[in-house]
């Protein structure tokens, strides 16, 4: 079947990326000017401990050998532990990457809800208020920065309205008096399987407003994708076929052009879902979110190698599923991906 | 009563400083289960007619008629509404026709949604039925299949399907047989045929093809420069054609030539669309025309059943003055 066979090529194609980029963090360890060893061995160290250190790292080992055993580590998920925390890694990260991951899958839902109806509503009336407005709250969304978005949202929704909390990822009456049973680290799936409707909400209500300011640059760029796309569909002889056969207006634009038109809008958030994963330190931050974002970006700052190392791993494993996803969803909206 | 009866029509486009005729005096009849041919060169206006019909003309187009009914009713009026209910069209080039990414079944199924209050499993019944009827072997598989799947025959069989899903009593075919080849074509004319006796339809048929009108047709029009130059049966009009246009036309076709001979072409061009023409389009290229064909409308002519307008070639009043 020429569908399996696509999803196998993407898979392998996938793993090569995967095994990349392990290659390429493992070297830039090594070139990067600041010796681990000395880093791990704690705050003014003697040069008999550096090389202790140096011993309990097996930082020795001919750079072959140190690699096989960083690619061994990296695949079973042992991540060893931070030089600056002396915590597990793969503990730190199994605290971290659901909240991120919530997120940004979120966050890209919320991108894919609004901008691709709003592109395709925006080519169906070209030129008049739709596509006028559109276009200006596209660029808006694009163009304005995260920070300064999310500081509006909090104002209007938090603030003003009260509608919303303002930032962390759960009420203090829940997290602290009736905390949730971490199965997943994902707040809502926890929830659900808790049946802690209560909680659910709560989750629910302290992730609009960061997904909101993760989603706007996405779904900006997705209208304008989409609707560029939809206006070159709307041009093709099926689209007047289906109108002479008498289809409702409605359903020609969503149940025949559209479907044509999705391909580079879900590219787009795809790439964006990746971005989120560790680019949104400025909204994670802003909003209190513990996320992988902060965690990683305070790692970098202190050179603490081995997280570095296993959030770039880690988050590579989710752009390759999540491209792999929408590798899927294009064959399946188009058949013809896969024969190409 | 005819099904479609149209009396000089014309459609205008606005552009800017003007605007574009795209039709300048268009008369057709077609008669309830017959199948008529429109003719004509690219441009002629054929498609253009095709679109006035189905309510589909570019926005801000302006229609003038003395006459312009389908069933009785006024196209002006009730064009959109009957649109896919009475008149349907099968498109011409089945594989730009069909959605690339929708399988057949979305797309007959559609149809049928859009125009009959039927339950699912009765849907799916009659895509089956309908999809058998234009000769479609295995029409379950049919269903299953995405466009790129099928051949072109198969395409073109699936389009016709569809533009019998709307239950529709006037189908306008345009150029159906155009992307197919000749074997493959001839199938889909007699499929054509078969369906209008089996069916009780009616088709506007529109092609350049002079074969395929005078394979399947019943009667013709010809169109030139987005006029109406002769129409009447088509064993009038193919072999006693009165217009030089027409005449010139079949002329230019390679059987027409001996063999080993140079094909007759019909010198000079077609009218710009934007100028208005005050006699007869045709005459800046007519081999027979004299001075005044230029400068007011041709007469029209009648013989029994065969019309034709020309100020030249009489009719049967010339004959019997002759």
């Amino acid at each position: 079947m020429g569908l399996g066979r696509y999803i196998l090529r993407r898979f392998v194609l996938s793993a090569f990326v995967v095994v990349g980029v392990t290659f390429l963090v493992f070297i830039a360890a090594q070139v990067v000017p600041s010796d681990p060893a000395a880093l791990y061995a704690g705050p003014r160290p003697s040069a008999e401990q550096i090389e202790k250190a140096r011993a309990e790292l097996h930082l020795d080992a001919s750079l072959p050998v140190r690699f096989i055993a960083f690619a061994k580590a990296m695949a079973t998920g042992d991540f060893g532990v931070s030089y600056k925390s002396r915590r597990l890694i793969s503990q730190d990260l199994a605290a971290f990457l659901p909240a991120t991951l919530e997120l940004a899958a979120f966050s890209t839902f919320l991108a894919l809800l609004i901008g691709i109806p709003a592109g395709a509503l925006a080519a169906a009336y070209r030129g008049g208020w739709p596509d006028r407005m559109g276009g200006l709250a596209s660029i808006g969304a694009v163009a304005m920065p995260a920070f300064f978005l999310a500081m509006l949202l909090q104002f209007v929704f938090a603030k003003w309205l009260g509608v919303l909390p303002l930032s962390g990822r759960m009420s203090r009456e829940i997290s602290i008096s009736d905390p949730l049973l971490p199965v997943t680290g994902f707040a809502l799936i926890d929830a659900l399987l808790a049946r802690r409707f209560d909680a659910f909400g709560d989750a629910f209500a302290h992730l609009i407003l960061p997904a909101l300011t993760l989603a706007a640059y996405p779904a900006g760029i997705a209208m304008r994708l989409t609707r560029s796309a939809m206006i070159e569909i709307l041009e093709r002889r099926h689209i007047l076929a289906a109108r002479a056969l008498g289809l409702s207006r409605r359903r020609i634009l969503f149940g025949h052009a559209l479907p044509n038109a999705v391909g580079p809008a879900l590219t787009v958030l795809g790439l964006s879902f990746a971005f989120a994963l560790t680019g949104s330190v400025l909204v994670e931050i802003i909003f209190a979110w513990p996320g992988l974002g902060r965690y990683v970006s305070e790692a970098i700052l202190s050179k603490d190698f081995p997280v570095i190392a296993a959030a770039t791993f880690v988050v590579t494993l989710c752009y390759a599923a999540m491209n792999l996803i929408l590798d899927l969803a294009q064959a399946l909206i188009d058949p013809r991906v896969a024969l190409k | 009563m005819a099904l479609l009866e149209i009396r000089a029509l014309s459609v205008d486009l606005p552009v800017p400083n003007g605007a574009i005729h795209a039709l300048r005096r268009v008369d057709l009849t077609v008669t309830r289960g017959t199948i008529h041919g429109l003719i004509g060169e690219s441009g002629c206006g054929k498609t253009m007619t095709a679109m006035a019909l189905l309510g589909l003309l570019p926005r801000g187009a302006q229609i003038k008629a003395d006459r312009f009914a389908f069933d009785g009713m006024d196209l002006r009026d009730v064009a959109e509404s009957l649109r896919g209910r009475r008149i349907a069209l099968i498109s011409q080039d089945p594989a730009a026709a069909l959605n690339p990414v929708l399988t057949i079944r979305r797309q007959i199924d559609d149809v049928l949604r859009a125009h009959h209050a039927l339950p699912k499993v009765a849907r799916h019944a009659r895509a089956v039925e309908l999809l058998a009827a234009t000769g479609l072997p295995d029409p379950e598989r049919v269903l299953r299949s995405y466009p790129h799947q099928l051949s072109g025959g198969m395409q073109q069989r699936v389009v016709i399907a569809q533009a019998l899903a709307t239950g529709a009593d006037l189908l306008i075919a345009d150029e159906p047989t155009t992307a197919l080849d000749v074997t493959i074509g001839a199938q889909v004319l007699a499929l054509l045929r078969n369906l209008v006796q089996a069916r009780g339809l009616t088709i506007l048929m529109i092609t350049h093809d002079m074969d395929v009108v005078a394979e399947v047709c019943d009667s013709a029009t010809i169109l030139y420069a987005g006029t109406s130059i002769e129409d009447g049966p088509v064993a009038e009009v193919l072999t006693h054609p009165r217009h030089p246009y027409t005449r010139a036309l079949l002329a230019a076709l390679p059987d027409a030539a001996p063999r080993g001979a140079k094909l007759a072409a019909i010198e000079g061009q077609i009218p710009p669309p934007f100028k208005p023409i005050a006699g007869c389009a045709f005459a800046p290229r007519c081999a027979v025309a004299r001075a005044e064909c230029a400068l007011r409308p041709p007469p029209e002519r009648l013989d029994g059943a065969h019309r034709w307008t020309c100020l030249v070639e009489g009719g049967l009043d010339d004959k019997t003055a002759a």
